[in-house]
């Protein structure tokens, strides 16, 4: 049994964890839970051997164990897999799994017996691709699958996994759910961290919630429901996170024959309605985020039009874009949406700064009074708006990309997984927020990979597959079978 | 406020213990000749150091700012010397030219997507070759030809009490720190060396920010140029300026300059000038053989890079 006592962890201003006890069995799966912020990444950084407790003590089978670096967490048979994967997408998929623990001969890496002994640990995986693929070549589920199969050749007896399905498809969830179940009868015991309830339910066999640094209570496999666990992560209960409306039926944007460089082949008509929100659902890899991009200008698109309020614009850069109203909260927020090592206010102005300059010169009282608004009317969590975005968590990271564009006055704004790794809490914030902005007019057009999202949200449900717009559903028309059907049917 | 003027406030204090120890080793140090010719110096190398430095912010690089130097300083002494042209044509031309080598320059790396290094070191080489080939070889000089007496008294005299590079230098920076610290562009500069694709998203012309950098950082050389080619009152075209582009990195990167990007002052510029300058001007007057010069200011800035990293990683991260 793998079991941490007690542990402390103080960061500059933050108490992230506060005397946490937690435990896992062999052959068991433990569901942990919490908002963003609530502990959890500091507890896996200290299991991984990434970060040291200030007080409390780790011990596997009874005995300590010091965990100083990730060799210890290795030794100790720990296993992380991180929400960022950490493969080397530039060597072959053996070469990662026994990165630094290649077979030799004469010193020189063994290619041949590094093939066979990779082959032997993903083939009870039953992944489609060969150890000699290039890490590049693969989709982000395969990825993961790697770096599974790189944590059964340590033989860990622990694995860890932060938010695996986050960037999944459902059939790749689908995929995923089975090797954990089947890691679970080879005895390993998983520590299984997601936002994704149902996911929780389905695999658990405990589930252990965090809230605020603290021991927020555990479940029992027969007492796992959604309301149990919203209750025990927030500490008060959630009700229906989602409002519907009517819509108008002005069009506000509409492409016609817009081709994307990535799918050249398929020409995307759409049409978008003003104060609609309008789902775009797909696997991964269906030419959404591409489309978007078009849409914005990040990319040029091939060849068609887009006009807004029955003006034809002339799109193909950011700025063209935003000059437009057309405004995108991209899919990586932290690479794409912000500047992490920027304060708060920095980016929140950023887009905006030449509206409010004079002479060329920043308008320094306007940029903090938006600042400040933006963090009150987004209530966003910042012990200032003069800290860096890298230390808010995902969810007011999000609120920070939205407080960019809410300042500029938006006709279009595109999300693109715009709750991907965000806590239940932020998560409802956000969702008032785009129906919000939706009653006001916006139109809102919501990449995203989560089906209960785009259900949810949804005034009409665009589903793309393989480059192609598949087909537009009416809100009633839109069910979890129906979209699947068109995401994944050559029809 | 220590935190954020940490670096300038350390390099200040180290100049000021520096000064203390060679003017009690060697009471010339702050005598007004040597100041003169120091703050001289400090002109000469500031100018340019901005410029390169702005490029760093960019979190890119100008190597050819040296031989920029030579091919100007031949294209000077041509115009003045042997053409005879009026001095407003020839320092018209020669800043025309260096407007030109920037934009050449932000032309090749945003558009074609080459990397500043390569750029600029091809730049290097190509700007050093052609000052060769054009003076064939020859020293070129402003002996005591006439026609340009004016100019000439002006780089090489006082302006309010200061040599006139010192005096322009604190004109370049007194602008430059608008720019850099108060204006939209500079913010977008900062931005930009940060993170080039999420200022894309945020709808700033990125290849235009970059441009302007580069172009900036050519016109600096090329003031620096003029002055520089009278400091030398002769211009030997294989050697004039030769490794003056690494003094500015130098000068920058002790300054604050990340050579990732996005960060860096202009006090921190100008007193990272200012520190490469009074150890040479220590090496002389201490009397460490010149020939350890290079090493004396590697060794110092390579200290100075190292307990940065020890005081930075000591510091904890900004929450």
């Amino acid at each position: 049994m793998l079991e941490a006592r007690q542990l402390v962890k103080q960061y500059p201003g933050v108490l992230a964890l506060d005397h946490v006890d937690f435990s896992v069995n062999p052959g068991e799966v433990v569901g942990l839970i919490g908002e963003n912020g609530a502990g959890k990444s500091s507890l896996i950084k200290i299991l991984a051997g990434l970060s040291a407790a200030d007080e409390g003590e780790v011990f596997i089978d009874g005995n300590l164990v010091l965990l100083h670096g990730v060799a210890d967490s290795v030794r100790a048979g720990i296993a992380v897999i991180h929400q960022e994967l950490s493969n080397l997408t530039n060597i072959d998929v053996a070469g990662n799994i026994f990165l630094g623990r290649e077979p030799r001969k004469f010193g020189l890496i063994d290619q041949t017996a590094l093939r066979r002994r990779a082959a032997e640990i993903l083939s009870p995986l039953g992944v489609k691709f060969s150890p000699d693929t290039l890490v590049s070549q693969l989709s982000i589920a395969e990825q993961q699958l790697v770096e599974i199969a790189k944590a059964l050749s340590l033989d860990s007896r622990f694995l860890i996994m932060d938010e695996p399905t986050s960037s999944l498809t459902l059939s790749e969830t689908e995929t995923l759910m089975r090797i954990v179940q089947d890691l679970r009868r080879r005895g390993v015991g998983v520590v299984y961290v997601s936002h994704r309830l149902d996911e929780v339910i389905e695999l658990a066999d405990r589930v252990i919630a965090m809230r605020d640094g603290k021991n927020a209570g555990s479940l029992s496999a027969n007492e796992i429901t959604t309301e149990a666990m919203i209750r025990l992560m927030v500490g008060r209960d959630v009700t229906n996170h989602y409002v519907v409306r009517e819509q108008s039926d002005a069009d506000r944007l509409v492409l016609t024959e817009l081709r994307t460089a990535r799918f050249p082949e398929h020409a995307i008509n759409l049409n978008v309605r003003r104060g609609e929100i309008l789902g775009v659902a797909g696997l991964v890899g269906a030419g959404r985020t591409e489309l978007v991009r078009a849409i914005f200008g990040v990319d040029k698109a091939v060849s068609g039009t887009v006009s807004l309020d029955g003006l034809e614009v002339q799109l193909g850069s950011p700025k063209a874009a935003i000059d437009n109203g057309i405004l995108l909260a991209p899919e990586d927020r932290r690479t794409q949406g912000l500047i992490t090592s920027m304060p708060v206010r920095e980016n929140v102005s950023l887009p905006s700064l030449d509206l409010s300059s004079r002479f060329g010169l920043v308008n320094l009282t306007e940029e903090n009074r938006a600042a400040k608004a933006m963090k009150d009317a987004l209530n966003i969590k910042t012990p200032s708006i003069e800290s860096w975005v890298s230390g808010l968590s995902g969810g007011n990271q999000q609120k920070v990309v939205l407080g960019k564009w809410l300042n500029m006055n938006p006709k279009v704004l595109i999300l693109d997984e715009p709750t991907r790794g965000i806590d239940v809490g932020a998560r409802s914030e956000i969702y008032m927020l785009m129906r919000k902005l939706a009653n006001d007019g916006v139109s809102i057009i919501m990449v995203s990979s989560d089906m209960e999202e785009i259900l949810a949200l949804s005034d009409r449900v665009a589903v793309m597959r393989e480059g192609r717009l598949a087909a537009v559903l009416p809100r009633e028309a839109a069910s979890q079978e129906e979209i699947m059907r068109f995401a994944v049917m050559n029809a | 406020m220590l935190r954020k003027y940490g670096r300038e406030l350390a390099l200040v204090i180290l100049l000021v213990v520096l000064s203390v120890i060679v003017e009690w080793k060697n009471p010339n140090f702050l005598g007004t000749a040597n100041l003169l010719n120091l703050s001289r110096l400090i002109g000469l190398y500031g100018i340019f150091s901005m410029g390169v430095a702005l490029v760093i912010i960019t979190s890119g690089i100008d190597l050819s700012v040296g031989s920029v130097f030579a091919l100007l300083g031949v294209l000077l002494s041509i115009g003045l010397v042997d053409k005879h042209w009026p001095v407003p044509i020839a320092v018209g031309f020669v800043l025309v030219v260096a407007l030109a080598l920037g934009l050449l320059h932000s032309m090749l790396i945003n558009r074609l997507k080459l990397q500043p290094f390569i750029v600029t070191l091809c730049g290097l080489l190509i700007y050093r070759g052609l000052a060769q080939y054009i003076a064939k070889d020859e020293t070129k000089g402003f002996g005591d030809s006439h026609g340009f007496e004016g100019l000439k008294n002006f780089a090489t005299g006082q302006l309010l009490g200061m040599p006139t590079p010192f005096f322009i230098m604190l004109v370049v920076a007194a602008i430059l720190w608008v720019v850099l610290h108060r204006s939209v562009y500079g913010r977008h500069l900062f931005a930009v060396g940060r993170n080039e694709e999420a200022s894309r998203f945020s709808g700033i012309d990125t290849k235009r920010v970059i441009g302007i950098a580069y172009i900036a950082c050519a016109f600096l050389a090329g003031i620096s140029a003029i002055l520089l080619a009278f400091y030398t009152n002769s211009v030997q075209p294989s050697s004039h300026g030769s490794s003056y582009e690494l003094y500015g990195i130098a000068a920058a990167v002790l300054g604050g300059c990340s050579l990732r990007g996005g960060e860096g002052s202009v006090i921190g510029i100008l007193l990272g000038t200012i520190l490469l300058q009074v150890l040479q001007n220590l090496v002389n007057l201490l009397g460490i053989p010149s020939s350890l010069n290079f090493a004396v200011v590697g060794i110092v800035i390579l200290v100075g890079v190292i307990v940065d990293r020890i005081l930075s990683s000591s510091r904890p991260a900004r929450a």
